[in-house]
């Protein structure tokens, strides 16, 4: 039984809930533990890196001490976002010496050491990498058969850290769904950002951002998009009537997380999965509560 | 060294100008020189390598029956040879000078001159102290096969060879494809002047084909080389043709009754846009002009299996369908390599979707589209056969960039301009040119670009950041989308099209490096041949005897290619002319009482000169195959190697000096 | 009709700018720039700023400081390393732009709108309880986006609420965020900005995975 440490970030108790759920059922049934860092804080996303520089890396080093402490388990990061600020924080204190003895010293003080050995992941990686596809396949019980699914990466999982491979040509996701039994559409915007935070500073271009993806997926014919980050999830769920409103397009489809998707094919059922707290039920053909 | 003369040292110090007095207490310095055991005379001179400083030199070695001096001034690789000359000429044997280098190592590289002088003062007694020892040797001359071997039958080698061979000279080209000509034969027109490339090259390639000096090994590599400078032993693998290159006329009858009704197989010339059968030729002025098989596509050499209808329209009998490959050597005194270029394969840029999205091409798949022995004949189509009304051009694609080559590869701003007439003159549409910088610094380079200008073809100063399918308007339905920053007029823009051209840039040939390692030459960090010198010796490398030209040195347009070719055939045919060839005599020679056998040195060897006498069970060097690269001498355990002009005494006693 | 004379003298160029960019984090490869504009036409959000990318690179290496202080563009940018990804030259033009950010912040340079307000509440609140509480960093939020926003966001905030995704009335709050602030108290010791050594001294390729 393979175990890792679970760094949920903000979202993940919150807006990504769903996420939670079915990261935890789906874990379970692969026989994956998942221990939360002890008492962790926000990892600071975009916003804190814009206003102060150094406190912004030792606010997400914290975690990544904290679990040093622990004994070396990976970290598993769902929010790509998290995931992008964790590794960046790591990146950053291995490049600049200086910064390094600062945050050191800064964690010192409250009893917390570092030495940049915790490695920070994803869940997606995590899945084809230490469970691989043969042996999710043999887990499918209940595949997604004739389900259309828009595989969307979002930017965070694909750039700069380029775990999955190169940028302009992941595969793991498509290859996840065809696991599933569920058929991956030709996406042009599968990496492309969906606006992050913009939907609340600037909505016009958090919402235009929106409407692109949306669109795209719509001409695909696809029957949901699965996405692989909260804040993604939540800007292309939740403005769907505000779109339809302010264009007049009829922009409607589910939005559901991989973990989702993953675990409904393999037999969980629907309230297991969080598929009910989702705005849009996604038509699962051939899947039962 | 011989004992009965004591030595008579000469030291001479040069001022250099200010160079090396502006530092150096030069003065102080021969004065102290002067007090050292066995110098005889100690001079300072401003400037020590012109005739006057010569001629004080050679005045004193008659005078003062000098057998022995030094000149202290700066790095021997420029003036050693120098002064090696102005001592011979004085009837002194040059192995009985050295050289100190008190300028690149003590003056250029330190303002404090209290430790300037003092390290001058202590080189100049280390190499008093060897020179002390040193002996008198005779530099070797050795023949020089007066034959020269050209890699490569491309623009560069083709006019190598006729330039060596008109020369009188004779010489073996060997090129790996069925036909010479290279990649400029693939090309419709070249820039500036838009002449059809086939129609001047051609002439050279038939002029070269009936040449009675050169003989030409298509369709064949070289697989091994050994030697030296003017003594090179070449292994040439000649690929089967399954047809006999002497008895075929080129008639082409054999094609034209395969049993193959319609070509079926990709062209390696056309870069796969156009189809052959298994018994082909490449292009239409092939030289030389016969056919060849493929043993992949043929049903007779898969399957044991055919009518073998080609055999049968053979007048001449020629097909041999158990043609083996053949190996065979030859000896030559110089190489010039000519290996040329391999585009850059866009599938490592994404970004720009080649092979994911149709009509998107290269810059050389596009010349094939546009020439007119091409597969559309001249028009560039689209893939659905009909004409594009717009059509992108971009720059720069693999070069200029951290993620793939950082250099510029030269000579896409130009063929990309060209590209960009021909494709309006043909198509009438609407062509983009998106660019970073226009490059066009040549011979009516310039002129050129100002000609398109005024064509009407649309430049935008921007690198295209992606190729998409995906419209946002019912314009862009259908096309490919290029998403620029038109950084003149500042704006972000979308432009659809229904073509895109890709410039790549140039990189070294898939096996550029197999090949350099068994000539023995080195490579840039960009994986292209280095020359021995950027400025002063393009075409050598530091493998005597062995010459580059053209692309395989770097990206270069046809002038600058043909110029090097000369060059290099100029050098290879100074050696001819010559005859032959002097070695510096720094061989290794073995104490046979020393040695032990043990025979470490033989296998160490890189230059396999050394070998082993089984019957006295000792070790011997092989004078003339060694080049002194001293590993056999640090290598032996006993001691009995030793160097020739760096034996253990010399070098022990100039460190002696130092310390 | 209102004409203005834009001429940029000298005088009123920042020489220092661009080499406190180059030290700041990420920005030591700035001179590299051959301002080819790859970064502003893959950047999904170029055509809403009002100076793309490249022509904020070009404008701090010549020293247009106030311009670039006072731009939107970096508040724009959604840290979706497009650029940092694409540029040939190497530059982490994403790290430039949480540069300006930062520096526009100290300095108070940037014009008044909500991104930069919403990022102060961002980390007050992380100040005071370690995590931020979705529903009420949304309500600070619509508050500042205007009362008609306000409204149109509420039969969404139910709809999540009911689905217990949006928690409305609960704080998300560590169980000693003291031991957080201990950290960042002594972080605040230091001046804010780290500075790099010299330009080209830690040229780390990003694409190096840190994970694997």
């Amino acid at each position: 039984m393979k175990s890792y440490l679970y760094y949920p970030g903000c979202s993940l108790k919150g807006m990504g809930g769903p996420y939670e759920q079915s990261l935890f059922s789906t874990f379970r049934k692969l026989d994956l533990k998942l221990t939360e860092i002890p008492d962790w804080n926000c990892c600071g996303a975009t916003a804190y890196l814009s206003v102060n520089g150094n406190m912004a890396i030792a606010l997400a080093a914290r975690n990544l001490a904290i679990a040093e402490k622990d004994g070396g388990r990976d970290i598993v990061a769902p929010c790509s976002g998290c995931f992008l600020s964790l590794n960046k924080a790591k990146a950053s204190l291995k490049e600049y010496p200086e910064l390094r003895a600062k945050v050191v010293d800064a964690l010192g003080r409250a009893n917390l050491q570092y030495a940049g050995t915790s490695k920070v992941r994803h869940p997606l990686e995590v899945l084809m990498n230490d469970v691989g596809p043969e042996a999710l396949k043999k887990l499918v019980t209940k595949p997604l058969k004739d389900l259309r699914v828009v595989p969307y990466y979002g930017c965070a999982i694909l750039r700069p850290y380029e775990v999955l491979g190169d940028s302009h040509t992941p595969t793991v996701l498509e290859e996840l769904i065809r696991i599933t039994g569920a058929t991956p559409v030709d996406y042009p915007y599968k990496g492309r950002c969906c606006g992050g935070m913009l939907t609340s500073g600037v909505q016009a271009v958090g919402l235009r951002l929106a409407e692109i993806l949306l669109e795209a997926a719509k001409k695909t014919e696809a029957d949901v998009i699965v996405t692989t980050c909260p804040l993604c999830h939540y800007n292309l769920e939740c403005y769907q009537d505000h779109l339809r409103k302010s264009t007049g397009k009829d922009l409607d489809i589910p939005v559901m997380y991989f973990t989702q998707m993953l675990g409904l094919a393999m037999g969980l059922g629907e309230r297991e999965v969080g598929v009910d707290r989702l705005l849009r039920r996604p038509m699962t053909v051939g899947v039962t509560a | 060294m011989s004992e009965s003369e004591k030595p008579r040292i000469g030291v001479y110090v040069c001022d250099c100008g200010l160079n090396i007095l502006g530092v150096v207490d030069v003065p102080a310095v021969i004065q102290y020189a002067s007090t050292l055991d066995n110098v005889v005379v100690s001079r300072e001179y401003k400037y020590m390598c012109s005739d006057p400083g010569q001629d004080i030199i050679k005045k004193d070695i008659k005078d003062l029956k000098l057998n022995r001096v030094i000149v202290a001034s700066c790095t021997p690789s420029l003036h050693e040879r120098t002064f090696r000359t102005t001592v011979s000429t004085a009837g002194l044997n040059q192995f009985l000078f050295h050289m100190v280098n008190i300028r690149e190592a003590v003056s250029w590289v330190t303002t404090d001159k209290k430790k300037a002088t003092e390290k001058a003062k202590t080189l100049i007694k280390a190499g008093v102290m060897r020179v002390t020892l040193q002996e008198a040797l005779e530099p070797k001359t050795e023949p020089v096969i007066p034959e020269v071997l050209v890699i490569g039958g491309g623009i560069a080698g083709i006019h190598a060879s006729l330039s060596v061979a008109s020369a009188g000279a004779k010489l073996h080209l060997v090129e790996r494809e069925p036909s010479i000509g290279g990649n400029m034969a693939r090309f419709d027109k070249t820039f500036p002047t838009l002449d059809c490339a086939s129609c001047i090259l051609t002439p050279k390639m038939t002029t070269l084909r009936v040449h009675p000096n050169i003989k030409l090994y298509s369709y064949s590599e070289v697989v091994g080389v050994e030697g030296y400078v003017g003594n090179f032993e070449v292994t040439i693998e000649k690929k089967p043709r399954y047809v006999n290159e002497d008895l075929c006329i080129g008639c082409l009858k054999c094609v034209e009754a395969c049993v193959y009704k319609d070509a079926r197989f990709p062209n390696a010339f056309d870069l796969g846009l156009a189809k052959r059968k298994p018994i082909y030729i490449p292009f239409p002025q092939a030289v030389p002009m016969r056919v060849l098989i493929d043993p992949n596509d043929c049903l007779k050499i898969k399957l044991g299996k055919c009518k073998m209808t080609c055999v049968e329209s053979c007048e001449k009998d020629a097909i041999d369908f158990d043609m083996k490959p053949e190996r065979l050597t030859v000896k030559v005194g110089s190489i010039i390599v000519t290996t040329g270029f391999k585009p850059f394969d866009p599938r490592r840029k994404p970004q720009y979707g080649y092979g994911v999205y149709p009509n998107v091409y290269t810059a050389l798949e596009a010349e094939r589209l546009l020439s007119p022995t091409g597969p559309t004949e001249g028009t560039p189509l689209l893939q659905d056969g009909t004409m594009p009304k717009s059509v992108g051009i971009i720059h720069c694609i693999g070069s200029r960039d951290e993620n793939t080559n950082v250099y510029c590869s030269k000579v896409c701003c130009m063929y990309s301009l060209k590209l960009a007439h021909l494709v309006k003159e043909r198509t009438g549409a609407e062509v983009y040119n998106f660019y970073i910088d226009m490059r066009t610094a040549g011979k009516g380079y310039e002129e050129f670009y100002k000609k398109l200008l005024e064509e009407g073809v649309k430049f935008v100063r921007g690198r295209v950041a992606e190729l998409t399918t995906a419209p946002l308007s019912n314009a862009e339905r259908g096309k490919l989308i290029l998403r620029v920053e038109d950084t003149l007029a500042g704006y972000v823009r979308r432009i659809p099209v229904d073509m895109v051209i890709l410039s790549v840039g140039l990189e070294p040939q898939n096996d550029a490096q197999e090949l350099r390692r068994m000539l023995n030459l080195s490579c840039g960090k960009d994986g292209f041949l280095i020359e021995l010198h950027p400025k002063l010796a393009p075409v050598s490398t530091a493998t005597d005897g062995i010459y580059i030209a053209g692309a395989c040195q770097g990206p270069k347009d046809i002038p600058d290619t043909v110029a090097q070719a000369g060059a290099a055939a100029a050098e290879a045919l100074a050696l001819v002319h010559k005859g032959m060839v002097e070695i510096e005599p720094y061989a290794a020679v073995t104490n046979e009482d020393l040695c032990s056998g043990c025979q470490i040195c033989v296998g160490l060897c890189p230059y396999y000169a050394i070998e082993y006498d089984a019957e006295k069970k000792v070790s011997r060097v092989k004078d003339v195959m060694c080049k002194g690269c001293g590993v056999c001498v640090a290598a032996c355990p006993s001691g009995a190697m030793d160097q020739k002009h760096f034996r253990d005494a010399f070098v022990t006693a100039e460190v002696a000096g130092v310390i | 009709m209102n004409v203005s004379r834009t001429v940029k003298y000298e005088e009123e160029l920042d020489a220092d700018f661009a080499n406190e960019i180059a030290a700041m984090p990420g920005g030591e490869k700035i001179w590299d720039c051959i301002q080819c504009g790859t970064c502003s036409a893959i950047c999904p959000v170029s055509v809403y700023m009002d100076k793309t990318p490249r022509r904020i690179i070009g404008m701090i290496r010549a020293g247009f400081k106030d311009e670039v202080l006072s731009s939107v563009s970096p508040w724009i940018c959604t840290s979706c390393y497009s650029c940092t990804v694409e540029c040939p030259a190497d530059i982490k033009i994403t790290d430039i732009m949480y540069s300006i950010k930062r520096m526009a912040m100290e300095q108070k340079t940037y014009r008044r709108f909500v991104i930069p307000d919403i990022e102060d509440e961002f980390v007050k609140m992380v100040w005071k309880n370690g995590r931020l509480s979705e529903a009420k960093m949304g309500m600070k939020v619509a508050r500042k986006s205007g009362l008609r926003n306000l409204i149109s966001m509420v039969p969404l905030a139910w709809k999540l609420s009911r689905r217990n995704r949006l928690k409305l009335f609960h704080t998300e709050r560590m169980a000693n965020p003291e031991q957080l602030r201990i950290v960042l108290n002594a972080m605040q010791e230091h001046p804010p900005e780290l500075h790099v050594k010299k330009p080209g001294v830690v040229p780390t390729h990003h694409h190096e995975a840190v994970t694997t």
